[in-house]
């Protein structure tokens, strides 16, 4: 029997999160230390994974399988395949540098790491399910840490209300596709939540029309589609800056991939149907997200809509159902993930050394804070699409296949581009570059872990920007999956 | 050696230099500045073994050099997108000045920044150097200061260079592309190289956004073109008339176009935001907000050249369907329109300037035009001959004004004399003070009016004049030679301003020579200014034609497909060439040769509100403050931000939450405390209640881990029921 590499990769930091748990408040070293070795550990894994996963042979691989409840046909079933991939690679640099920049949080440490942990457990879960159930039960782990740092490590104005709005929202969004889920798991007759059996199921298309938007939109929500964007921002700011890393790095790629995973590779004919809507609604993401932008006063709600903006490139390269697109969206849930929680860990640093995030008071980091500026400039350049970066070589393709199939879209959504870019400049000119207030002139630089933290993110952003073919190997057989399931 | 990895090299070091100094030599100047100056070279030699091999080369257009090595590099649609390089007539002439332009920058540079001299007394990163005091015999002495951001600077021009390289060498779109943004990353960072000046700030995201603007244009045209012929490798497309001619013939969803003429329109854009053409040309000028090296790079040897490049490399694409003579297509009468709007349109505004820079920005911005509009009449040859000549007199002219300006700085050092060092109006004399600097900015400035037969400008420009003309577009004709009659007109006035006549303050008194490092790079790009011409006369010049071969149009022109028809040797656009050239510079030099300190431009009075109007460069920066600004903020911070997010969303997530509240109010009050409660108030059942509330209140401690470990647990209970309810049932 081979190593079971994904049960370990999911399970050390739950664990991780429970001895936590144990360990006396007062030891802080060592629940650091804890934290930041099972974070270490999850990203090697997450690296081997993803080095050791096998493009040739293609299909799911390293799976593991185990009875969990046979009587109603859950298993434990875990997998991954190129779409997954990159996404578990994913989790494990945000969880480690989450971590990372997270060292000197003081405010009861132990729970902090604990629920950034179980966090972090959720995630992996969910992208290495195959299971429906068990994508659920992954899926809604999160739930509780998410509530509980942002209302106890969150920016104090805030924090109740953007936590309140978050769960609130994810929790109709779980309703909606739970009564999806179940009328899958019951309109196939097959009692079984195994989505590779249920991915040929061959459900009649009126029922794929009908149940699609129930899980589409469900999960949606966590992505941020429009309509129901509204928590991802207020969510993202109230959050401490470890929780909004993983939230709009990780989280978000979560809804996204579980609204392709099960409602377009369960409902493919479903999915054929909705596309036009799903690509309306996608398209006033990338717009809307990119405007509202383009006007905050607050650096963190910067990020915070620009992600609502990405996110839409992403829906969109699922909603064109093309090669191109998917492969775009799939390098863009990775690209994104990586750019997002290198905004808000800078975004972190600032706020820990000035205590503001308005604009209008910040001003000349540079010289302050070279490393981050730097790291901003070029997460930056990812988000503005700048080829070189991993975000030209994401939403090329995406703009390619949306090209095909919409090409108004892609006209769209490529002018949002051009506002990414002026929000992107302007937020940099006004924090980084310019005069040094005052107050800020003895402001400590960042710590090698933040460094460290930023060196990892860029290099995987500035490595995939010049070698795309070392993700789009990987992501190709799981495009071509999807395409195959969507009758090509 | 190989030749086609010679070609992949090409671009190489000026990227090793840029991460080599980021990481390693930031600290050292010397050592930063020798690597740069040490992986341009190393450029400029691999450009030249393959300039010179690809000259050597019969049918270098249909075999181009370099193409077998190609790399898979992102999959797309059926197959993957290859990338790889070659080098044919076009972009071996462009490699060319390139590769000679960027090793002259680079060195002029080390003296540009002062290299040598002592650090600034008041400096900081992020301004331009103040100058430092030095004790000489025992009395302080001011004198110019290094840059503080010295070995920043050679990293950030590397980078620039490697993108330009890039872009020559490449053989698609996509990779041109690339390298297009790489250069539109450099010049942000350039311009606003001394961040910490409001100015400097404002031009560096100005120009950002403006060419992007462009870009995205030309990405929409790109995937048109990708969607249409799926490939973007130039051979494919540009060689094969095949597919020329199924994008020539099919029609396009807009305007009435064919796909070709839409494809070559979009991609034209790119041109339109790179190169400053008329609307998008706003950010061009405030560019000189960098240092002076940095104009150079930018209005000679990359960024404006790459996206004049881009038009001339697309040419057969904007062309196809033309036959060499009769209607241009729509994409080329755009061309032709935009090129000779802006080239008058950007003279007019050089002849009110009175920043040394900004006169050379509009010129630049005119020359352009001037390429744009030979391109859109079909003059192909000479537009890309006007790119190599200018891209020499310009790079001169920028380094010289640099020169100028330094040694004003100088002045003003001396003198304490708080002027503006970049204003002509206290210039004059100069060419006594810096002899070299005046003999290599005369050279440059009578190429750039065309000074008849001895400079390279007069034979590119003759070359657009009669390609205009003789093509039977006359309307094209008289608007060059109008702006042509501007340009030498503009050029006489700078150069008699800045260096003839008296000095008109202490500190162009004052002024002196500078560096040999500065000096030297002028010399040889002044020998390019003159020579370059040479290669490209005419056979029907009278006289000269056919003495020397036309090398230029025998190596260039074998690019075309379609060769226009042969010219009507007419001697119109000649002699307008030489009217307009010796008539603009007698008449520039005639007006300002005695212009006294303190006094207005001679032009002023006469001209009244229209040289207010030029001066104020026609209010297109008010205009576009006025309405676009405006507008995209009224869109998104009143429509978008308060009016859909604020109001309709967050107001109806806000009014459903206002509503579950109501039901829960009247839910207890009207029925739960009237109804549940009277019946089971009293009863065990509140009891009951009541004693396991108490009990449970003691899990309650207050500690989130145990919290968290109860809700883990619930997870755990409500699965367990719900297995056995299922296993039972």
């Amino acid at each position: 029997m081979q190593f079971p590499i994904l049960s370990v990769l999911i399970f050390i930091p739950l664990l991780a999160g429970i001895v936590l748990l144990m360990v006396p408040a007062q030891r802080k070293d060592w629940i650091r230390g804890i934290a930041l070795g099972s974070a270490a550990v999850v990203l090697v894994l997450s690296v081997a994974v993803y080095a050791l996963y096998d493009v040739a042979q293609a299909g799911y691989q390293f799976v593991e399988t185990a009875p969990w409840v046979p009587a109603l046909g859950i298993q434990y079933h875990v997998g991954v395949d190129g779409l997954s991939l990159p996404l578990i690679l994913l989790s494990g640099l945000v969880v480690f540098t989450g971590v990372l920049v997270s060292w000197h949080v003081d405010e009861r440490p132990r729970e902090f790491f604990s629920y950034l942990m179980f966090l972090g457990s959720s995630v992996l879960g969910v992208f290495a399910s195959l299971d429906l159930f068990q994508l659920f039960f992954f899926f809604e782990l999160a739930v509780f840490p998410k509530y509980l740092m942002i209302i106890l490590w969150g920016s104090p104005k805030t924090r109740e209300y953007g936590g309140m709005k978050l769960t609130l929202f994810l929790f109709a969004g779980s309703v909606l596709a739970l009564v999806g889920a179940l009328a899958i798991y019951f309109g196939s007759g097959l009692r079984t939540f195994d989505m590779l059996v249920l991915e040929k199921a061959g459900f009649p298309i009126a029922f794929q029309q009908l149940w699609f938007p129930f899980l589409f939109l469900g999960f949606g929500v966590l992505s941020g589609i429009f309509p129901f964007h509204s928590w991802a921002p207020d969510g993202h700011v109230a959050a401490p800056t470890a929780v909004s890393m993983l939230l709009a790095g990780v989280e978000m790629k979560v809804g996204a991939f579980a609204a392709l995973r099960v409602a377009i590779m369960l409902l493919p004919d479903g999915a054929r149907f909705w596309a036009p809507a799903v690509l309306v609604l996608a398209t006033i993401n990338v717009v809307y997200g990119a405007l509202i932008a383009l006007i905050q006063s607050d650096f963190k709600y910067v990020i915070g809509f620009s992600s609502v903006s990405h996110m839409g490139l992403v829906l969109i390269g699922f909603a064109c159902l093309n090669h191109d697109s998917l492969l775009g969206a799939g390098m863009q849930m990775f690209s994104h993930g990586i750019m997002t929680a290198l905004f808000f860990s800078v975004v972190g640093m600032v706020y820990d050394r000035t205590h503001t995030r308005e604009l209008s008071q910040l001003g000349g980091l540079v010289q302050k804070m070279p490393w981050a500026a730097v790291g901003f400039i070029i997460a930056g350049l990812v988000s503005m699409g700048m080829p070189g970066f991993s975000g030209f070589v994401a939403e090329f393709p995406i703009f390619m296949g949306a090209w095909r199939t919409a090409p108004l879209v892609a006209i769209i959504a490529i002018l949002g581009v051009v506002v990414t870019a002026g929000y992107i400049l302007l937020v940099v000119r006004r924090v980084f570059f310019g005069e040094l207030p005052k107050q800020f002139q003895n402001i400590p630089d960042i710590t090698w872990m933040d460094k460290l933290a930023i060196g990892l993110l860029a290099a995987f952003m500035i490595g995939l920007g010049w070698f795309p073919s070392l993700m789009t190997s990987v992501l190709q057989p799981g495009v071509q999956n999807i395409l195959g399931l969507l009758g090509g | 050696m190989n030749m086609d990895l010679l070609i992949w090299l090409i671009p190489l070091p000026p990227l090793l230099a840029f991460a080599a100094i980021v990481l390693f030599t930031n600290r050292s100047k010397a050592l930063s500045h020798s690597l740069a100056i040490g992986a341009a070279g190393l450029s400029w030699l691999a450009s030249m073994v393959v300039f010179f091999t690809a000259v050597g080369r019969e049918e270098l257009a249909k075999h181009p050099l370099g193409v077998d090595l190609k790399v898979n590099w992102l999959p797309l649609g059926d197959g993957a997108f290859k990338i790889g390089v070659q080098v044919d007539p076009l972009s071996a002439v462009i490699l060319f000045f390139v590769a000679w332009t960027v090793l002259m920058i680079f060195v002029y540079s080390v003296g540009y920044h002062n290299f040598g001299q002592p650090a600034g007394d008041h400096d900081k990163p992020g301004l331009p150097p103040h100058g430092a005091t030095v004790k000489v015999k025992g009395h302080g002495h001011q004198v110019p200061s290094v840059e503080p951001m010295y070995s920043r600077f050679f990293a950030m021009i590397s980078l620039f260079a490697f993108g330009m390289f890039l872009l020559v060498v490449t053989d698609n779109l996509l990779t041109l592309y690339m390298a297009w943004e790489i250069m539109g990353l450099c010049s942000y960072l350039l311009i606003g190289f001394w961040y910490a000046k409001p100015s400097a700030r404002d031009a560096a995201v100005k120009a950002f956004l403006t060419t992007r603007v462009g870009d995205m244009f030309m990405l929409l045209g790109m995937a048109a073109l990708y969607k249409m012929t799926g490939t973007l490798n130039y051979q494919e497309i540009l060689a094969n008339p095949t597919v020329l001619e199924m994008l020539a013939s099919q029609a396009a969803p807009v305007l009435g176009l064919s796909w070709a003429g839409l494809i070559g329109i979009l991609i034209f854009m790119g041109t339109v935001g790179k190169s400053a053409q008329f609307p998008l040309h706003v950010w061009l000028p405030d560019a000189m907000e960098g240092p002076t090296p940095v104009s150079a790079m930018i209005h000679a040897a990359t960024m404006v050249s790459a996206g004049v490049y881009l038009s001339i490399r697309f040419f057969p694409l904007i062309s196809a369907g033309w036959d060499g003579g009769g209607a241009l297509t729509p994409a080329m009468m755009t061309l032709a329109v935009v090129g000779a709007v802006t080239a008058l349109f950007a003279a007019t505004i050089a002849v009110a300037q009175n920043d040394i820079k900004r006169v050379l920005a509009y010129s630049t911005i005119s020359q352009l035009g001037y390429m744009i509009a030979a391109l859109g009449v079909g003059a192909y040859v000479a537009a890309a001959f006007h790119l190599v000549t200018h891209a020499f007199f310009k790079a001169l002219l920028f380094l010289g004004s640099g020169s100028v300006i330094h040694g004003m700085e100088h002045g003003v050092l001396h003198t304490h004399q708080h002027i503006d060092p970049q204003d002509m109006q206290h210039m004059g004399g100069l060419r006594k003070k810096m002899p070299v600097t005046f003999w290599t900015f005369l050279a440059g400035g009578l190429a750039l009016s065309g000074f008849p037969l001895v400079t390279a400008g007069f034979w590119s420009k003759d070359e657009i004049l009669s390609g205009a003309f003789n093509g039977g577009h006359v309307w094209v004709f008289v608007i060059l030679a109008l702006a042509a009659l501007l340009t030498a007109f503009y050029t006489a006035r700078q150069i008699t301003l800045t260096f003839l006549g008296q000095a008109r303050s202490e500190a162009a008194e004052h002024a002196s020579e500078s560096r040999a490092v500065m000096t030297a790079p002028l010399v040889v790009l002044a020998f390019f200014a003159i020579t370059a011409g040479w290669v490209g006369i005419p056979k029907a010049f009278p006289g000269l034609g056919g003495l020397v071969p036309n090398w230029f149009e025998e190596f260039v022109g074998e690019m075309l497909l379609v060769h226009g028809e042969a010219a009507h040797h007419s001697l119109v656009p000649l002699i307008t060439s030489l009217v307009v050239a010796l008539g603009g510079l007698a008449l520039g030099w005639w007006v300002y040769r005695d212009v006294r300190a303190g006094q207005k431009d001679p032009l002023q009075k006469p001209l009244g509100p229209v040289y207010t109007l030029l001066q104020n460069k026609y209010y297109f920066d008010e205009l576009y403050g006025a309405t676009v600004v405006r507008f995209s903020r009224w869109v998104s911070e009143v429509f978008t931000d308060r009016w859909l997010d604020r109001g309709v969303i967050d107001g109806i997530l806000h009014g459903i939450a206002a509503a579950g509240l109501w039901l829960g109010g009247v839910l207890r009050n009207g029925f739960d405390l009237p109804v549940i409660n009277r019946f089971l108030g009293d009863t065990v059942v509140a009891g009951g209640t009541r004693k396991l509330g108490a009990e449970t209140s003691k899990i309650q401690t207050g500690r989130l881990q145990q919290y968290m470990l109860m809700g883990l647990a619930v997870v755990l209970a409500a699965s367990a029921i719900i297995y056995f309810f299922f296993v039972m049932a």
